[in-house]
């Protein structure tokens, strides 16, 4: 059987350059960084490094840089931690991420969700009359994580400056950052947060940047690590490795890797559009990132197409899980307009750095041979079922 | 053959499992996400999903979750909940079956290429000389649930399989502790998945319509006193109703006019109940023909007829079934088939 991997959005193998770099310290090092000896002081001279890499991959500087746990608490601690003696209103769009929507609604402030128009964009006008003086708190994402869409990040934030001068700027930047030259965004924004798992770094590790200057209240309580803004001994290994992966994604090579991924994404897509009737490509007109391919098969079911293609050797998604691993309707398809029954029938291909042209031609036949399976079967055996 | 397994994350179609690949066959396992609002005693809740993919990962085969949550709402709580408003009983694990895990899993099994799909229920299907399916009551009495899978009909019942039928209950435990499957000691479900231990069917039904208060009444007419909410009244009930009603039943229940009816005992016995809209195994049986009738998971069958007429025929009386319950017909073991009970 083949084994084609269209997951990376949800995650991604190791870079190798991360898998050699944590594999070192967990066979010979050890030791918390907070401590004062000579060990701790290697343990913290180990971080401080990996902080030094990402900032230089975010364009912030590294006392602006807290590691987190991952891309969640990163957007939690965001959204959450600036609020304490910041008066005023929530205002995210309506296709967050859950890390973002929930964390936005357990703050205790209102919360204002500015929509998304079919293209998957969030229109700077549509913000107008959400912003104001009374707003404390704007986050939008740089990409969504599941059309890829990019969000006009330069003009929402010239925007959030000039009508909500009060309010700080978040962006959840996971799904931009291996793509993206964030250096270019971070200047838009306060915080931006990224995720390890998804740009070539282990699970359990990501990393919010806060402008200096500005205050953040810390959403664990412990032993005020990261300058009192995270709390809890720091996860050496994986702070190592998330260090080597940012290092290995050279802003200078960003363009090709972009042009490569496009094309294989684009390849993909025109497959799957010539060989799949009726098939519709979501938000293509929009600025995309070029890992992401996104498609409504009207009629067919997500659940039952995702296990045709895992029956096939196919890992790819469709967007939505709730913790049992049941798919939901998506919210983000359902805020772009898309009813629920064509919103049920996503599918959802992510590529990455390791992506090939015969990976993509086979997922595209077996999309295309399920597709037609399903489809062929869907008709009721009268007298049963 | 390709055997998709519904695995609940309970014991017994842990082992429904374990013996579809003792069988030979190719199994795929997979958990119906049914219901999604808070549960206690739920089949579905995120623990038993866990539990369902543990013991696929024990047994060596892949898993995957199927979200029929809306039907589940649309096909089973929205009646169950208008049922109760209308002064009927509901059985939803019944509709549950009936719509959801032998239509709608069944369908999606088909869709996929599965041959069959087997359950965890305690009931046999038995390959007939006809080369037709009977449906019959497990092996173990106390767990039979031949009644609740009455609605399968002899095509469906070609697709199914019933493992763990054959066995007993101590017997079912007693093999998944032999394979070491982690659902081996796991409490049984009980009630109903959606209404949770703490809240009660009053708090569930209470959150999705407003619950009436209603006189009680004698036979004679006369206010004997007044239920809090009508909704939650059964007939064939006699606690909960305070101590003025004496040795009475609940004989009708009217929403409407917001009257519950007690009576003694001998307006309680009926001779037949109506079924308006059977369905059958294998056809209806002969009018006349003595076989047995059963109105509840666990009650006692009694002798009855079939009168085409859409009417069940007692040989002796029985206490009246409540309007929404199912009477379901048997010769000897094997269901004949059955319906939910009208007014």
């Amino acid at each position: 059987m083949v084994s084609v991997y269209l997951d990376h959005a949800a995650s991604g193998p190791l870079h190798p350059a991360a898998a050699d770099a944590m594999a070192g310290w967990l066979r010979a090092g050890f030791g918390n960084p907070s401590g004062s000896h000579h060990v701790a002081r290697r343990a913290r001279a180990a971080v401080e490094d990996s902080r030094e890499r990402v900032a230089f991959f975010l364009g912030m500087d590294p006392g602006e840089v807290v590691f987190t746990s991952g891309g969640t608490e990163a957007d939690n601690l965001a959204v959450l931690g600036p609020l304490p003696g910041r008066p005023g209103a929530v205002v995210v769009s309506a296709v967050e991420h859950p890390a973002v929507l929930a964390a936005a609604h357990a703050g205790g402030r209102e919360v204002r969700t500015v929509g998304v128009g079919p293209d998957g964009l969030v229109a700077p006008e549509r913000m107008r009359d959400l912003l104001g003086p009374d707003v404390a708190l704007v986050s939008v994402q740089l990409a969504n994580q599941e059309t890829g869409v990019i969000q006009p990040l330069a003009r929402i934030s010239k925007l959030v400056r000039r009508l909500a001068p009060r309010a700080v700027l978040h962006t959840d930047a996971v799904q931009g950052a291996p793509w993206m030259d964030l250096r270019a965004v971070s200047p838009l924004v306060d915080l931006i947060s990224i995720s390890g798992h998804k740009l070539g770094g282990p699970q359990g590790v990501g990393a919010l940047a806060v402008r200096s200057g500005l205050r953040l209240t810390s959403i664990s309580h412990g032993g005020g690590q990261e300058r009192e803004r995270r709390s809890g001994t720091h996860n050496v290994a994986a702070i190592i490795g998330l260090g080597a992966a940012v290092a290995q994604l050279d802003p200078e090579a960003g363009p090709a890797r972009w042009a490569r991924t496009a094309a294989l994404r684009d390849r993909l897509a025109g497959r799957l559009a010539e060989q799949v009737p009726g098939a519709v490509a979501t938000a293509v007109d929009s600025p995309r990132v070029p890992g992401h391919c996104h498609f409504r098969f009207p009629g067919v079911e997500s659940e039952a197409l995702l296990f045709m293609l895992d029956e096939a050797g196919v890992c790819a998604s469709a967007g939505s899980a709730c913790a049992s691993g049941a798919l939901e309707p998506s919210p983000v398809l359902l805020a772009m307009g898309v009813d629920k029954a064509e919103a049920g029938s996503s599918l959802r291909m992510t590529l990455g750095p390791a992506t090939t042209e015969q990976d993509v031609d086979a997922a595209a036949g077996a999309v295309a041979a399920a597709v037609e399976a399903l489809r062929a079967a869907s008709d009721p055996v009268p007298g049963e079922a | 053959m390709r055997v998709l397994v519904a695995m609940s994350g309970g014991v017994d179609s842990s082992v429904a499992a374990a013996l579809v690949l003792q069988a030979g066959h190719d199994a795929v396992g997979a958990t119906m996400k049914l219901w999604g609002g808070p549960s206690d005693s739920g089949c579905c809740s995120v623990a038993d999903v866990e539990d369902a993919r543990r013991v696929a990962d024990q047994l060596g085969i892949s898993h995957h979750v199927f979200n029929f949550s809306e039907e589940f709402e649309r096909r089973v709580v929205d009646p169950y909940v208008s049922d109760h408003a209308s002064g009927r009983t509901p059985n939803p694990c019944i509709e549950c079956n009936r719509h959801l895990k032998f239509d709608r899993f069944l369908a999606r099994a088909r869709q996929l290429g599965f041959d069959a799909v087997a359950t965890g229920h305690h009931a046999r299907v038995v390959a007939e000389p006809g080369g037709g399916r009977s449906l019959r009551r497990g092996a173990d009495q106390a767990k039979d649930q031949s009644y609740v899978l009455h609605m399968l009909n002899s095509r469906q019942l070609a697709r199914v399989l019933l493992p763990v039928g054959a066995m007993t209950k101590a017997e079912v435990r007693a093999r998944a502790a032999e394979l070491g499957l982690r659902t081996a000691t796991k409490a049984d479900s009980q009630d109903v998945c959606f209404i949770s231990r703490q809240g009660g069917r009053e708090a569930f039904l209470g959150d999705r319509i407003p619950l009436r208060a209603a006189r009680v009444v004698d036979e004679a007419g006369r206010q004997l006193g007044t239920v809090p909410a009508v909704e939650l009244v059964t007939v064939g009930q006699r606690r909960g109703l305070g101590p003025s009603i004496g040795a009475r039943y609940v004989v009708d229940v009217d929403p409407d006019q917001a009257v519950v009816r007690v009576g003694p005992v001998e307006e309680l016995m009926v001779g037949e109940l109506a079924v308006p809209a059977p369905s059958w195994v294998d056809g209806p049986p002969s009018p006349g023909e003595a076989l047995e009738v059963q109105v509840s998971a666990h009650g006692v069958p009694v002798p009855a007829r079939w009168d085409p007429a859409g009417r069940v025929r007692l040989d002796i009386p029985i206490r009246r079934v409540a309007p929404g319950q199912s009477a379901v017909l048997y010769r000897g073991d094997a269901v004949v088939g059955g319906g939910v009970v009208g007014p």
